[in-house]
């Protein structure tokens, strides 16, 4: 995935079509033999159109992905939210070297002292102190790990 | 944040045993995304030498354990017109925060609501909740709910709204299979 496009930050163009894929597909596709023309049938749409519309969605970067969401740590891995205080000077350095970490699965400049805010998923648990002592060094700054303590719910659906 | 994001039963660091070598070729060949082609299965499985069927039974397999929470489509917040993005985070008192952290949970609105360790004195927060909108005046007036919501039992709190996605990848694990586990 290009940087690109995932930053991209401009609200889309969606057509009626575009909403019912995006709406439908935030759901999750069925795992039955030809998905997408499942998928396409119950939202008036031919298969070919789907893919077609699909595949635009994600070059386009309305969609930053589409595909299975593991869960970290069910696969045996970590998974932590940490944050930087970066000096706005060398707010691109430390973006590039942080995001150079492939542990860092997403990252979010916010407004705030701690203005970077990234989640590290790592294929042990082990391995997440060891990638905040590696972003220390590469950084020169102070990683603030907060891992949750409690989850009391999960569930993004954004309706378009 | 797709990958935090998972069913709320207790976990379970266990699970990961009942994966065998070809589930995680499985996870590997689809964690950047899954082939938009009429037979994605098929497409997956074959330079794994499985067929569709061996491929689907896989995945619903790791998506009733819970290793898959589902196969999805990741929506890019801000192209989607939801520009205010906020994690709003609370100090509220530990004796309370289950209870509380529940009842926020509830609100329609709220994707994640986790709690997290303060570091005093810089971070004294203890409650995330992420409230996504249309404009910050809709964010705003979904955190003034939760203000009431939580009372005097709430010290404090902010928003955080994210200005720049920088990155945004989800879970991405090493092209082989590491040692059982």
């Amino acid at each position: 995935m290009s940087l690109a496009r995932t930053q991209r930050s401009e609200p889309a163009e969606l057509d009626s079509a575009d909403r019912r894929i995006i709406n439908r597909l935030q759901d999750g596709l069925p795992l039955v033999e030809s998905p997408y023309a499942a998928v396409a049938a119950e939202i008036s749409l031919s298969e070919g159109e789907l893919l077609y519309r699909l595949e635009r969605l994600l070059e386009d970067g309305v969609l930053s992905r589409f595909g299975p969401m593991y869960h970290a740590e069910r696969l045996g891995g970590g998974l932590t939210l940490a944050a930087l205080e970066v000096p706005e000077a060398d707010f691109e350095r430390v973006t590039a070297a942080v995001n150079a970490f492939p542990e860092v699965a997403h990252n979010y400049r916010r407004e705030h002292r701690l203005n970077m805010w990234f989640v590290l998923a790592t294929e042990t648990p082990e391995r997440i102190d060891e990638v905040i002592a590696a972003i220390e060094a590469a950084t020169g700054l102070t990683v603030f790990n907060m891992p949750k303590q409690e989850e009391f719910h999960v569930r993004l659906h954004l309706p378009v | 944040m797709s990958v935090s994001t998972c069913p709320s039963e207790p976990m379970a660091a266990t699970v990961s045993d009942g994966l065998d070598d070809l589930d995680r070729a499985l996870i590997v060949a689809t964690q950047a995304g899954l082939p938009l082609v009429p037979d994605p299965w098929g497409a997956v499985g074959k330079p794994l030498g499985l067929d569709g069927n061996e491929v689907r039974a896989r995945m619903q397999r790791m998506q009733d354990s819970g290793v898959i929470r589902r196969v999805a489509a990741v929506p890019n917040h801000y192209r989607l017109g939801y520009v205010a993005n906020g994690m709003t985070v609370w100090n509220v008192d530990d004796a309370h925060i289950q209870r509380l952290g529940r009842e926020v949970a509830a609100i329609t609105g709220v994707s994640h609501c986790y709690r997290r360790p303060r570091h005093l004195p810089e971070w004294p927060y203890n409650l995330f909740v992420m409230l996504h909108g249309r404009s910050q005046a809709e964010v705003e007036s979904q955190a003034e709910a939760l203000r009431e919501l939580l009372g005097d039992a709430c010290r404090d709190h902010r928003i955080l709204y994210s200005s720049r996605i920088l990155k945004k990848t989800g879970l991405r694990l090493a092209r082989r299979p590491g040692p059982p586990r």
